[in-house]
């Protein structure tokens, strides 16, 4: 059969992207310039891989962990607590511009990560409760954890070596970047290289049926929210190290409903099953698109909210089979978008 | 021997005055009717918001739209009656319209495209928060006078304690809420949704009309608890209630309210309220403790309540299936 590329989950999300792209162009041609300058790349679309690249590694957890049917709202305050856990660790070294001290800090504060994700994991996998109820104890607490650790304030750090997780360059991009598409890698590489993607695909589909079929689906639901926090932590990490300092009451504020938006965007079902991590990346590319357009058009940026709703509620309406069929009811003859509808459900 | 669905909410009510005979013991001048009053004048709004919160929660669905539509609330009112010179007997009927239409709106799109809960009612979070930057990015203070009689009034009770006007229409939510959820068909209908929504369809209940009203009810009580905010606060603001729909969910849950839907009790979220004002007011009698150790007690009372929820269901599904 020929390559249908309206069915492939990857047009919608795409499509939007370019619609976006598209506006720019036509309004603010400028948006597409890049510029070369002390060995680096600046531009627009520079600063929507730079800015977005801590929300496209929390949506890559986040994907992973919807496609178990589960979900995880606990990312902003990990995002919080892994920046707060970093920063406190450098600003009581005796020299924060050592090396090892922030090797250091980095490793807490992901080793802190993982062990949250570990808590979600335990509460989901091990005393089976619901998952979003499990992970909203640890954002509720999470945020008070975060604040415990900085004491309610804002800790700055002077360390450069921290600085350059969040802000340095490496061969002409930031570095950030390159630790996006790195998780991003890795990911796609675990999930399709190896047999991993496909039980995670099955426990999301049908848990009783994976666990009989004798996939570990436990160990399996633990290490996928451990991952979603190690990459919270990740994402944590970039956060603060860009402002040089650890706020735990609005680091990661609403990452996770920006996160959950990327990943359904994508075209990954909340539902559990099949899953995207390309769909995500362009999802996430296509909030922070969104953000930056708005800026660049000269709206009041507190409108992003308003135009992000309608995105949502747009994206989400073209994904409903319910709603295809009412639109295709009206003119448009019925039966073949049926049948293409049934090819792209299971294809 | 109580019956076993009413042990969640039996354990609210027992950790409630628990807590409040341990502030009592702890700090002098805690055990007073004013203190007890106080917690219902300073949540009167959550109250209600948390109110329309638990009939969603019991159809099996949530609402994260509550606080930003508190906030729209607020928003509204202030700019309609200090920008526009709107009397007031027009602008509260047509904010509740707003938040009862916003909701219906929800509860529809919900039902009819078959789109989740969480994902419809976040953008509605998103679109109400963002309208409310739309009317305006500050502050806009209220000095009309009979909203500041309203946040003034002050209702004596015997005893020398005195309460809010926000209490008397919390308290009235939650005398409706509980006739509405146990004496009505909407309420049957709701518990049946939220048990099972497919047996609900085939049992020929209305489950379109019904989840429709769920939401638009759950928008109504956020656009009156936006309505008392307004009183309390005489502001309206867009960052007011940032985060208000979590601490509703939460009183709902510590309210021994199920998340899956199909059980639980308003009076259930009324003391779950009541238990998050306590833990805020101590706090504020230690005085040495900073806020932050709210939220890190509100979580670990979320944990204990899903994990005590955890252990009652698995037991009633066990009793069931022998």
């Amino acid at each position: 059969m020929p390559f249908r590329w309206r069915n492939s989950h990857l047009f919608w999300p795409l499509a939007a992207l370019g619609g976006l792209l598209l506006i720019n162009l036509l309004l603010k041609p400028e948006f597409f310039a890049i510029r070369y300058q002390n060995g680096h790349l600046y531009g627009s679309l520079i600063d929507i891989l730079n800015f977005g690249s801590p929300l496209a590694i929390v949506a890559v957890g986040m994907t992973l962990v919807i496609a178990t049917r589960g979900i995880d709202l606990s990312v902003g305050s990990l995002v919080a607590i892994s920046g707060a856990m970093a920063c406190l660790t450098i600003s009581r070294g005796a020299d924060q511009q050592s090396l090892h001290l922030v090797l250091g800090a980095v490793l807490l504060a992901l080793a802190v990560s993982v062990a949250l994700g570990l808590w979600n994991g335990l509460l989901v996998a091990g005393a089976g409760i619901q998952p979003i109820i499990a992970t909203l104890i640890l954002m509720v607490a999470g945020r008070g954890i975060a604040q415990l650790i900085t004491s309610g304030q804002i800790i700055t750090v002077t360390s450069k070596p921290y600085h350059f997780i969040g802000a340095g360059w490496l061969f002409t991009l930031p570095f950030s970047v390159y630790l996006a598409a790195l998780v991003f890698l890795f990911a796609a590489w675990m999930t399709r290289r190896t047999s991993l993607g496909m039980f995670i695909e099955a426990i999301g589909c049908n848990p009783a049926a994976s666990r009989l079929a004798g996939i570990r689906s436990r160990s399996i639901l633990l290490a996928v929210y451990m991952f979603c926090a190690l990459c919270a932590g990740i994402a944590g990490l970039i956060t603060s190290s860009n402002v040089s300092s650890a706020d735990g009451n609005n680091a990661g504020l609403w990452i996770e409903l920006d996160a959950i938006l990327a990943v359904v965007i994508g075209g990954t079902s909340l539902a559990g099953g099949r899953f995207s991590l390309a769909g995500t990346l362009v999802g996430a590319l296509l909030i922070q698109t969104l953000t930056t357009t708005i800026y660049m058009l000269g709206v009041p940026p507190e409108i992003t909210l308003v135009v992000k709703a309608f995105v949502v509620l747009a994206v989400c309406l073209i994904q409903s089979p319910s709603f295809r069929r009412a639109i295709a009811a009206r003119g448009v003859p019925r039966k073949p978008v049926a049948s293409r509808q049934e090819v792209s459900r299971h294809g | 021997m109580v019956d076993r669905k009413y042990i969640p909410l039996l354990v609210t009510i027992g950790l409630f005055i628990l807590m409040f005979l341990a502030g009592s013991l702890r700090y002098p001048g805690f055990l007073s009717t004013q203190v007890f009053m106080n917690l219902l004048i300073d949540n009167a709004f959550l109250l209600i918001v948390a109110v329309g919160m638990t009939f969603v929660i019991l159809s099996g669905g949530i609402d994260l739209s509550v606080g930003s539509m508190v906030a729209l609330t607020t928003m509204l009112s202030a700019s309609l009656i200090m920008q526009a010179g709107w009397p007031p007997a027009a602008v509260i009927p047509l904010v509740l319209a707003v938040g009862t239409s916003f909701g219906w709106m929800m509860g529809a799109i919900i039902h009819y495209f078959q789109i989740q809960p969480f994902i419809v009612t976040l953008a509605g979070m998103f679109l109400a928060r963002g309208l409310c930057y739309v009317i305006s990015i500050d502050t806009i203070s209220i000095n009309h006078p009979f909203y500041t009689k309203m946040a003034l009034a002050k209702i004596r009770l015997p005893g020398g304690s005195f309460i809010s006007i926000g209490v008397v229409i919390a308290l009235l939510v939650v005398l409706l809420a509980v006739y509405l959820a146990h004496y009505t068909r909407f309420g049957r209908n709701t518990y049946a949704i939220g048990g099972s929504e497919s047996s609900a369809v085939l049992m020929g209940l209305p489950v379109a009309r019904t989840k429709m009203l769920v939401y638009a009810f759950s928008g109504f009580c956020s656009a009156l608890g936006g309505v008392v905010f307004t009183f309390y606060m005489l502001s309206g603001y867009g960052l007011h209630a940032v985060g208000l729909e979590l601490d509703a969910i939460a009183a709902v849950v510590i309210g021994g309210t199920l998340l899956t839907g199909g059980s639980g009790y308003v009076i259930g979220t009324f003391f779950g309220v009541l238990i998050q004002g306590v833990i805020q007011t101590i706090i504020t009698f230690e005085g040495t403790l900073s806020s932050w150790w709210t939220k890190m007690v509100i979580g670990l009372l979320l944990f204990l309540f899903i994990l005590l929820q955890r252990v009652f269901t698995a037991r009633t599904a066990r009793g069931r299936s022998v």
